[in-house]
């Protein structure tokens, strides 16, 4: 097997389906300036969530869209009566994702129990596909047709909009968005709700890959923030660069040098912050 | 919510402690006051589900013999560690000075019974453990420490002599956690695959957290097979991840005790069928007392037992034959641990088995292959190894002479026929 | 706070071994609690009184629990383990706070969690110094004086007199011009820099104070469980003081001291009843956060002083508008 283009492959392959987790994050934490510590919570409640709609009888894709629903519905509920309740003070509004996070995380334990869950890949899907001299889950391909697709839906929401324009507006400058009588507090809500549904919905597609269990929270988590701290906050082409900046980081990385696995995705994120703190393409700092 | 603490208690029947009382109730200085028995295993956290696991053997042993115990009364109190090593030490505290507790079941991790090694020592607490650092029972052993599942490599031992003899397997990558189960396990494995003449040709370490094994499963070259030494929920997602990159067949996939546990079962998809895997315990053992161990657990759970449920249901019937040779006496401790590793069964839920000087078990080591049957996934027992030791056949002066296993270093030879040499 | 309270608080904590029902277990709590309320101390000097949220302040903990750990476990004597844990965890904070203090509110936040990240994977990564996850195990407590510490009330009391010390440096600090400087820093950092005060390093003192809280909680924790493992290092334990200091009450000496208390209780005590207990703080904490934003100490002040009232306007600072 070709061990770099496997790796090249893969590369964008986890990248797409890091996009899938990113893009919500950077959405909210573009507009509301919080970095949501509840983001792997979501992802890991879509996944958990699909799988109970998939053992109801639910197809795969029904199942996903479910999931996403479900969670953009959680999403709207906690921004409408938690953060709300905390508009203009961000620091008490991470500290609030940061408990929820442990609700949640206890939560699913109690539900679905501490057992890994396996999610099947879609039939159909479970071939592998040539991809020049080797050979790549079809499914995982599929992944980044579906990151690709949604990052160009975002795209043409944000730009073509009349919701996107308002959008921009309140992450480049809330205060003026205010004052031209936009209503800034139900765009938080909007952006909470469809932060929260993207991350379920990549958390129930990651499902096949990653499978679920206990914890895929706390996994997720780190890397929402890597990928937009270093893309740059309140940029959905810094979300998308830096899910696939970290996808190569990630699979190069592991595989060129091991010892340094557990940081290898946090040394660079350091340099950025420090360097650069806006990250590679954000326009403002976090 | 359950309340744990309070559950147990109420299961004292007739021991005059009120669940009301909670907490403060303090053990009757009467001569026939229960025996306690502390459990510290992980309700939550991502460790949970191996220490749910956990409480529901030991439940399960204590309510078959109606909470009695060579004619005493036995108590049960449970507490959370969170998998967390200073919660594990507060825990224990909390047992021993507090509920003043006769001995200890668990702690479930490692690194949780390294943090409370010393002070378990100091209290000369009787520790019935399934955490399986090696060095624990050899090298620097704990002499209040009684294990009847197995250490870190002790299984792998005969895994390897499987692979390299029977299956014919000449050369293997491993992939392990990057942590001390790990490295024990896999050198565990190498100390033997290499006196078989087998070659380990690469050592893959993954973090404990990672999500996508695809830049491991790439490394895995042209092999006859591959060592998993994964633990948790990472068997799962490894060899999910493995299938889906077209890899199955390629390999004869061999694991340890934890990569291919009979509670994973339900959770493992049809590429797992063909792994081979060595285990000191198996659901599908066909000893009687196994036969209805294994009903009456799925009866209570609705699961298939693994490992963690059948070492604390084994953990029970260590205590049970101890106190029978102590007449019932826990006052002594030296005598009661001495009186565990003296305890010594033709038969129980792993066949027979008994305990080295640093009471560690001796007993079967099974090699089961993962089968398809009706709609799910069993483990069927290819191979017995029996009285299986920490110390396989090496010298065990020399063996304790030789540094534990390290993540990069080659394991000393230890052979018995090297011993002879120096 | 009047002398008097303070005295009859401080005199009824040292009296504790002598009325606590539980016995040695129940003094080894309340160790615990002054352990992680220093900690929390020294975090509320960032929290509260220059309004930096740090998420990466188990690093600073968890690297003097590791120093103190690898050097008595190499035989070092005990107070020159000590000395060394405090030194090198007071020149990490000073590394740690030239980085995070490239910027302020969320950047700061982000710069110190991926710091603690570090650590903990150095930690988690490098076997052969940290013991890996098994972390390193030692047997001895020091013994200042020729007391050992091994029982519980010895060490209880060891604990009470850093306690004492460590609320009195702080409180020293948040009341000299230094600390006042701070506040001012937190408030109106534009208005200090144009009054000629140089933010940057009032902020990069301020970080010193707190690595100092930390490197002495860490030793503490350190001789408590006689072993250093990463999980002292992870973002949980990060989470778990800020957790402390916010729920207390950020800004005041007093509210770290609850919080601590209060999380503590939850783990150790409440766990033993409750199997959920890690929802239950997560829900304490939420409820804390909306309806209590100040912290549970000046909350619990304000609706005694006049029941039923409106939360006041929250302290800027640690709920406040994030400076710039």
């Amino acid at each position: 097997m070709n061990l770099w283009l496997i790796l090249a492959v893969n590369s964008i392959a986890l990248g797409g389906l890091l996009f899938l987790l990113a893009s919500g994050f950077s959405l909210i934490f573009g507009l509301m300036r919080i970095p949501n510590l509840m983001h792997g919570s979501f992802f890991m409640l879509g996944a958990y969530l699909g799988v109970s709609f998939l053992r109801l009888g639910a197809g795969f894709w029904p199942a996903a869209i479910l999931a996403g629903l479900a969670l953009a519905g959680t999403g709207a509920v906690i921004e409408r009566l938690l953060l709300r309740r905390l508009t203009g003070k961000p620091q008490a509004q991470v500290l609030l994702t940061l408990g929820m996070a442990l609700i949640v995380a206890d939560l699913c334990l109690m539900l679905w129990g501490g057992d890994p869950i396996e999610v099947q890949t879609p039939a159909g899907l479970t071939g592998v596909v040539p991809v020049f001299s080797v050979v790549f889950p079809t499914y995982r391909l599929v992944v980044v047709v579906i990151a690709v697709a949604i990052a160009v839906a975002l795209w043409l929401m944000l730009e073509r909009t009349r919701l996107g324009a308002m959008i921009r507006a309140g992450v480049d400058d809330p205060q003026m968005a205010r004052v031209i009588g936009i209503r800034v507090s139900r765009l938080f809500s909007i952006v909470f709700s469809l932060g929260a549904g993207l991350a379920g919905l990549g958390g129930f597609i990651g499902g096949p890959i990653l499978s679920v269990y206990p914890g895929l929270d706390q996994d997720m988590l780190p890397l929402a923030l890597i990928i937009v701290i270093l893309g740059g906050t309140g940029s959905l082409a810094g979300a998308l660069v830096g899910s696939f900046v970290i996808g190569f980081l990630y699979n190069f990385g592991q595989a060129l040098f091991p010892d340094l696995a557990y940081v290898i995705l946090f040394v660079p994120l350091l340099a950025v912050l420090v360097i650069r703190p806006q990250g590679l393409l954000g326009k403002l700092a976090p | 919510m359950r309340i744990t603490r309070r559950k147990a208690l109420q299961s004292v029947v007739g021991a005059g402690i009120g669940a009301s009382l909670g907490p403060l109730a303090r053990p009757a200085l009467a001569a026939n006051k229960p025996i306690r028995i502390g459990l510290l295993t992980v309700l939550t956290g991502p460790l949970a589900e191996g220490g749910i696991q956990i409480r529901a053997g030991t439940e399960l042993f204590l309510k078959q013999r109606n909470h009695t115990l060579a004619g005493r009364k036995v108590e049960l109190i449970i507490q959370d560690t969170g998998g967390n090593p200073a919660g594990a030490k507060t825990k224990a505290q909390e047992l021993v000075e507090r509920d003043h507790v006769d001995m200890i079941f668990g702690p479930y991790a490692a690194f949780e019974l390294l943090a409370i090694n010393s002070y378990l020592i100091q209290h000369k607490m009787p520790t019935l453990s399934l955490a399986a650092a090696d060095d624990l029972t050899s090298r620097t052993p704990n002499p209040y420490l009684v294990r009847a599942s197995a250490t870190s490599s002790q299984a792998m031992y005969p895994l390897a002599d499987y692979a390299a003899r029977e299956l014919k397997v000449k050369t293997v990558d491993t992939i392990a956690d990057d942590f001390a189960f790990g490295y024990e396990e896999v050198g565990g494995f190498q100390q033997v695959f290499d006196d078989d003449g087998g070659t380990i040709r690469k050592k893959l370490w993954s973090p404990l957290h990672t999500p996508d094994y695809t830049p491991y499963i790439a490394q895995i070259g042209a092999v006859d097979g591959v060592v998993i030494g994964l633990a948790g929920s990472n068997p799962v997602k490894f060899l999910q991840q493995y299938a889906s990159l077209g890899m199955a067949g390629k390999h004869k996939l061999l694991g340890g005790e934890t990569a291919a546990d009979d509670a994973l079962l339900k959770s493992f998809g049809d590429e797992a069928v063909g792994f081979i895997s060595a285990c000191p315990y198996s659901a599908s053992y066909d000893g009687t007392q196994n036969k209805d161990f294994v009903a009456a657990y799925t009866k209570q759970t609705g699961a298939v037992p693994g490992l963690n449920a059948a070492t604390f249901y084994l953990n029970g019937m260590v205590t049970e034959a101890a106190l029978h040779a102590t007449g019932g006496k826990t006052d002594d401790r030296a005598a009661l641990v001495k009186a565990m590793r003296a305890t010594s069964f033709k038969d129980s839920i792993r066949g027979p088995f008994h305990f080295d000087r640093f009471g560690n078990v001796v007993g079967n080591v099974f090699m089961r292959r993962i089968d398809k049957s009706g709609s799910g996934l069993v483990n069927t027992i290819i191979k017995v190894y029996p009285n299986v030791s920490q110390f396989w056949t090496f010298d065990v002066k020399k063996y304790l002479a030789t540094p534990n296993y390290t993540r990069n270093g080659t394991p000393a030879k230890l052979a018995q026929n090297a011993a002879g040499a120096e | 706070m009047k002398p008097l309270a303070i005295a009859a608080g401080l005199a009824a904590l040292a009296a504790l071994p002598l009325w606590m029902p539980g016995g040695s277990y129940d003094v080894n709590i309340a160790s615990q609690v002054m352990i992680w309320a220093v900690f929390a101390l020294g975090l509320n000097v960032l929290v509260g009184y220059a309004g930096l949220v740090s998420l990466g302040q188990a690093g600073l903990f968890g690297f003097a629990c590791y120093v103190a750990a690898w050097l008595v476990a190499a035989g070092t004597a005990q107070w020159i383990a000590a000395i060394a844990a405090i030194g090198f965890t007071l020149v990490l904070s000073a590394v740690f706070a030239v980085l995070a203090l490239r910027g302020t509110g969320i950047s700061f936040l982000m710069i110190t969690l991926t710091l603690g990240e570090i650590v903990w994977g150095i930690a988690q990564r490098w076997v052969s110094l940290t013991g890996g996850d098994n972390g390193i195990s030692v047997s001895t407590r020091p013994a200042p004086f020729g007391i050992s510490l091994d029982t519980a009330t010895p060490f209880f009391y060891a604990t009470f007199a850093m306690f004492v010390v460590m609320l009195g440096l702080v409180w020293r600090f948040v009341h000299s011009p230094l600390g006042v400087a701070l506040r001012g820093t937190r408030d109106q950092p534009r208005r200090m820099g144009a009054l000629g005060y140089n933010v940057w390093l009032i902020r990069f003192l301020g970080f010193l104070v707190s690595g100092f809280a930390a490197a002495v909680a860490g030793l503490f924790f350190f001789y408590y469980n006689e072993f250093a493992s990463p999980y002292v290092l992870s973002l949980t334990t990060s989470a778990e003081v800020v957790l402390m200091v916010i729920a207390g009450g950020a800004a005041t000496l007093l509210g770290p001291i609850v919080g601590a208390a209060l999380v503590l209780g939850m783990q150790d005590v409440v766990s033993s009843y409750v199997a959920h207990w890690n929802l239950m703080l997560g829900a304490i904490f939420v409820a804390i956060i909306l309806f209590m934003p100040e912290g549970l100490v000046p909350g619990l002040a304000r609706l005694a002083r006049r029941p039923g009232a409106a939360p006041a306007a929250p302290r800027p600072g640690a709920f406040g508008r994030t400076p710039s």
